[in-house]
């Protein structure tokens, strides 16, 4: 005779909001911090240079807005539910257009949801910035497992295929019956993992990390064996972006994926969190030093703050590691998607994937485009770009389809 | 008509002070540490445990008590001089025996002099230590560029060859022509690279860790049971031990910044090194059941040293120093070791070493031997045990 109140897949509407406490104690341990010696080379050869992350602590603590973050998030609609016994925290823009294309993006490590926000209107509202209403999608931006707020895992098992599934479900309980997924880094592997799976109800995916190294030339490039002798240009470069990756780009991802507890550092020290997170690779990392050097290209010093801080506020240092250690796909290459597959490869990325290598490891490629500027971070630096990349990747699957 | 002093290889007694206030803002910090939400595992296989590092944490601020160390380590005859630019701090014990064969051992990373200490009794004064006189040792302790209280290199080049020279530098500007070397871990580096140099003096090198396995080009064989057993270890330790390696020598400075700021971290960073002296000191710290020199006073006395010296990102430095020397040596064989060479497997060492891969690495083997208890941190841990194996490995060259 009791009422059945079905709470587990109830959708909450969620509104960011920091303690005053957290946000003072943040700053006073910036203000606080006991620094290092110089580096010993000129360059970033050692890691993040002392410069660059004085320049950043001290705009931190005396410029930065600390609501930040909140005004950002809340300006979109926030939901929380639970899926598969966790907490799922998911912006939802639906786009005032009929028959707007739903779409899922997930962002990746050292990423947050905040990556992502800069593409929102753009893909919501299509006609308010040069696009036709036929390229409208309706959007829901994830926080992964472990990051910003949604729940983290207590216990072991959430690796890309349960997010993948869980995703699927998410997209089901809004109530779509079709619908598209995008992502980079880590939301590529879930997106790639999403494609493995194929759930009727998934379209195709879009990749700006896509998973399409042929496994014999990764497997040469990590044992320094000879390469073939026939790589194209594209190929080449590509092996050479790899090379350098493994050799001296893939600490700090072997560190989570060994012994993600062990960083207590980033969830007790402030700069040595902001260290962390802005040594992603090479070029990102450039990007955002020349930032903090007063440069306004891609990125804004508080773009950068604003991700940082929520990793802060949220303590999701170690629960947002863990995906390192509870995945088990390779980085680079080639799963099994038999569904649509576009994919678009941004020459500062780790890997500026060839159209060959995408044709051969995705055998339903709708897409392709090799890009000449925008990075890792390629929504963040780029939303226009990476807008139009996802107008065109998806248009294809929006004919014919039924709703 | 002034009187020159030649100050740059002065020899100057040195004391460890460490004033008050660093003490206090230490516990500070230890007190206002921010933990992440617990490992989701039951064992050490994401890490560092939660509740290791809060009973750590707690012991360092209730029951710790670093003056202790300080007197321990100013009971020691301590100096510093320059070499080659750089502040080399060492202790230099001299034995009362006559004829005590001059030793110098290097400590290794996450260690310090630290984890040598409790071999000084054995080595300088092996008669009260069930030796003979003719066991004895002049001792010389070095702390390694970029460690402890040795001056921080300002610039690139401190690779292990550099330590061995400046080693060398040290033995002879103490007044010593005859002269053996020893060390684990990075301290196992820089004595096979002393091996190879043989400067004038030295008679021959002992180690506790066979370095020229993990820098291998090609894997060692793996015919017997002890030698598969070894590849399996050295595997392990490649696929799920290796983070804090590449993330040293690809980017110190990075991981440098969080261990100069948070003593809990750094703590952690240190701890997690290999398995076997992982779960030794986590027991040390869980139920007060140390191995050994493993108790909870000597593993902090070690971490408080790297936090009070602010040498977290230097001592990482000397990994990026080694991945540059051997990125430059690439496809150079290095000269061999033609002098005696003495070597100690220690079972629970990141990999048991078995005698066929030390000779093949070393074919002048004058001594090996396998003993049955000790790991990574063996003189730390087995002092005694350690200590009578220098004394047996070098008996031929007395």
């Amino acid at each position: 005779m009791t009422v059945q109140t079905p709470t587990e897949t109830a959708i909450r509407p969620f509104t960011v909001e920091f303690a005053q406490e957290d946000v003072d104690d943040l700053r006073r341990r910036i203000a606080e911090t006991r620094w290092p010696e110089k580096e010993t080379v000129a360059d970033a050869t050692q890691g993040v240079q002392l410069a660059t992350i004085k320049a950043l602590a001290k705009y931190w603590a005396n410029e930065y807005d600390f609501r930040s973050v909140e005004t950002r998030l809340n300006a979109l609609p926030q939901f929380m539910t639970e899926i598969d016994g966790l907490d799922i925290h998911f912006i939802h823009v639906k786009s005032p257009h009929e028959d707007a294309l739903p779409l899922i993006i997930t962002h990746g490590w050292p990423g947050s949801v905040l990556e992502l926000l800069k593409i929102v209107d753009r893909l919501a509202n299509p006609t308010a910035y040069g696009g036709n209403a036929s390229d409208a999608f309706d959007l829901v931006i994830p926080s992964l497992p472990g990051f910003g707020f949604s729940g983290k895992p207590t216990t072991a098992g959430w690796g890309p295929p349960r997010i993948a599934a869980a995703w699927t479900a998410l997209m089901k309980r809004i109530g779509y019956t079709h619908f598209a997924a995008q992502g980079g880094d880590w939301g590529g592997m879930v997106t790639d993992v999403m494609g493995t799976q194929a759930p009727p109800e998934l379209l195709g995916i879009h990749l700006n990390w896509s998973f399409a190294v042929p496994p014999d030339i990764d497997k040469a490039i990590q044992t320094g064996s000879p390469l073939p002798a026939d790589l194209s240009a594209d190929e080449q470069h590509a092996c050479d972006q790899l090379a350098f990756f493994y050799t001296t780009e893939v600490g700090y991802a072997l560190e989570m994926k060994n012994r993600p507890q062990t960083i207590y550092a980033m969830e007790d020290s402030p700069v040595g969190l902001a260290a962390w997170l802005i040594d992603h690779d090479a070029r990102s990392y450039e990007l955002i030093a020349s930032v903090f050097d007063g440069e306004t290209e891609g990125l804004t010093r508080d773009d950068v703050l604003d991700n940082i801080t929520l990793y802060w506020l949220t303590n999701t240092a170690v629960s947002s590691a863990r995906i390192y250690w509870e995945n088990t796909f390779a980085f680079f290459t080639p799963k099994n998607v038999a569904i649509p597959v576009a994919v678009s490869a941004f020459p500062d990325e780790v890997v500026q994937m060839p159209r060959s290598w995408a044709e051969q490891a995705y055998p339903k490629l709708i897409y392709y485009n090799k890009l000449d500027q925008g990075g890792h971070f390629a929504a963040w630096e780029q939303p226009e770009l990476f807008s139009e990349e996802i107008r065109a990747a998806f248009k294809s699957l929006r004919n014919g389809r039924s709703s | 008509m002034s009187t020159t002093v030649d100050t740059t290889t002065e020899i100057r007694p040195f004391t460890v002070g460490v004033p008050q206030e660093k003490l206090d803002d230490l516990r500070r910090r230890i007190e206002a540490t921010r933990l992440p939400s617990k490992e989701l595992v039951e064992d050490r296989s994401q890490g560092v445990q939660r509740a290791t590092i809060k009973k750590l944490a707690r012991y360092w601020t209730t029951e710790y008590d670093w003056r202790k160390c300080e007197a321990r380590l100013n009971a020691l005859p301590q100096f510093t001089t320059e070499i080659d630019g750089v502040d080399i701090h060492f202790i230099h014990v001299k034995s009362a025996h006559e004829d005590a064969l001059p030793l110098i051992m290097t400590h290794g990373w996450p260690g310090s002099v630290i984890e040598l200490l409790e071999t000084v009794g054995p080595l300088t004064d092996p008669t009260a230590h069930g030796g003979t006189a003719e066991d004895a040792f002049d001792l010389v302790l070095p702390s390694l560029p970029g460690y402890a209280f040795s001056g921080e290199p300002a610039e690139v080049g401190w690779n292990p060859g550099r330590t061995a020279q400046a080693w060398a530098e040290l033995m002879n500007r103490l007044g010593y022509t005859r002269y053996i070397a020893q060390g684990g871990d990075l301290g196992a580096i820089v004595t096979d690279v002393m091996g190879r140099q043989a400067p004038a003096g030295l008679l021959g090198i002992h180690m506790n860790l066979l370095v020229t396995t993990l820098g291998a080009p090609t894997p060692p064989p793996g015919d017997t049971e002890e030698e598969r057993a070894a590849l399996d270890a050295v595997a392990t330790f490649r696929q799920s031990g290796f983070g804090y390696f590449l993330e040293q020598s690809t980017r110190p400075q990075t991981i440098g910044y969080a261990l100069l700021d948070s003593p809990v971290a750094l703590a952690a960073w240190l701890l997690d090194h290999d398995t076997d002296s992982y779960y030794k000191i986590s027991r040390a710290f869980a139920d007060g059941q140390p191995s050994g020199g493993l108790t909870p006073d000597h593993i902090l006395d070690n971490v408080t040293l790297y936090w009070l010296t602010g040498t977290g990102a230097s001592a990482a430095r000397a990994y990026w120093e080694i991945g540059r020397a051997t990125a430059a040596a690439a496809g150079k064989a290095p000269p061999g070791v033609s002098l005696p060479v003495g070597f100690t497997t220690f079972p629970g060492e990141v990999f048991a070493a078995p005698r066929s891969w030390v000779e093949q690495s070393y074919p002048n083997l004058t001594y090996f031997n396998k003993v049955d208890k000790g790991g990574h941190f063996a003189a730390w841990e087995e002092p005694q045990l350690f200590s009578e194996e220098l004394r047996s490995s070098f008996k031929s060259l007395r």
